[in-house]
């Protein structure tokens, strides 16, 4: 359930246009919230506010620096939100070519006594 | 396997996530095997190693259904189940959905709508979220983190997929 709840708060954080943005710069590299503000037509404290959903859902760390305190990528919670949907989409495909095998053998297969449809 | 059989996901609408896939049968097949039991309970299984040892089906408007997976060798379970609001057989249902460790919030509503041509039908399943924000992280988070890799994946599986394997 826990687990459950956590990727929940992953989903939420994800499903912002902004947040994405500011996980797609911290892939190549870490940045500061200056540096993150920049591209953005976005005040800091804003900027900042998007990285504390980022930090709660665990997909944003502080580095070292204490100066600039940078934030950069935690990549394996995003792989674990990543996993779910690969996931959805395997069992969905798997679902689906066992039922093309069903539909094969219900149409080639004559109707049983009894089956008045 | 043909690609046009391929399992397409796409959004129309804010909190929805549709999912389009098409079958080498009539309507009237594919309609059975999603409200029979004994032919749901045949494919409805997610990966490999669950069967399906619950699944109750009241196919009225009101009714009730009823699944449970289980897990053969460590015995894990996992339930869903949900109501009826509409039933029009053979083209179309709409249930309510919940899981019993659901992980998003609240109920989806699922429609299934079954157009036949040509002796081809096609399934589109739409869920509607009551959270938006799930339902646009479930796609969205898909497209943009890069996950085409796992996409080859897919199509080298649905490549190498026999059509009519029987289990």
């Amino acid at each position: 359930m826990q687990a459950t709840h956590r990727l929940d708060t992953v989903f939420a954080a994800l499903a912002d246009p902004t947040r994405r943005a500011i996980l797609t710069r911290l892939a190549s590299g870490e940045a500061s919230v200056t540096e993150l503000a920049e591209p953005f037509a976005m005040s800091q404290p804003a900027i900042s506010k998007h990285l504390k959903v980022l930090e709660r859902a665990g997909l944003v760390s502080r580095g070292r620096d204490a100066q600039r305190r940078p934030r950069r990528l935690e990549p394996k919670r995003l792989r674990e939100a990543t996993r779910w949907l690969e996931r959805y989409r395997r069992l969905w495909e798997g679902n689906y070519r066992r039922l093309d095998a069903l539909l094969h053998e219900l149409k080639t297969k004559p109707q049983a006594p009894g089956d008045h449809r | 396997m043909k690609n046009a059989a391929a399992l397409k996901l796409t959004t129309p609408g804010e909190r929805e996530l549709v999912t389009t896939r098409s079958f080498d049968a009539p309507r009237q097949l594919v309609f059975d095997a999603h409200t029979k039991p004994e032919l749901v309970r045949r494919w409805l299984l997610g990966p490999p190693g669950w069967s399906m040892p619950v699944c109750e089906i009241d196919l009225r408007v009101g009714g009730k259904y009823r699944y449970v997976w289980q897990h053969d060798r460590d015995g894990t379970k996992m339930g869903m189940g949900g109501v009826y609001r509409e039933v029009v057989a053979p083209e179309r249902i709409v249930n309510t959905e919940k899981f019993d460790e659901a992980w998003y919030p609240g109920e989806a509503l699922g429609t299934l709508v079954l157009v036949e041509r040509d002796g081809q039908t096609t399934l589109t399943y739409t869920m509607r979220y009551e959270s938006r924000a799930a339902r646009d992280a479930v796609i969205k988070s898909n497209m943009e983190s890069g996950l085409a890799a796992s996409y080859d994946r897919l199509a080298e599986l649905l490549a190498s997929t026999p059509v009519g394997r029987r289990s």
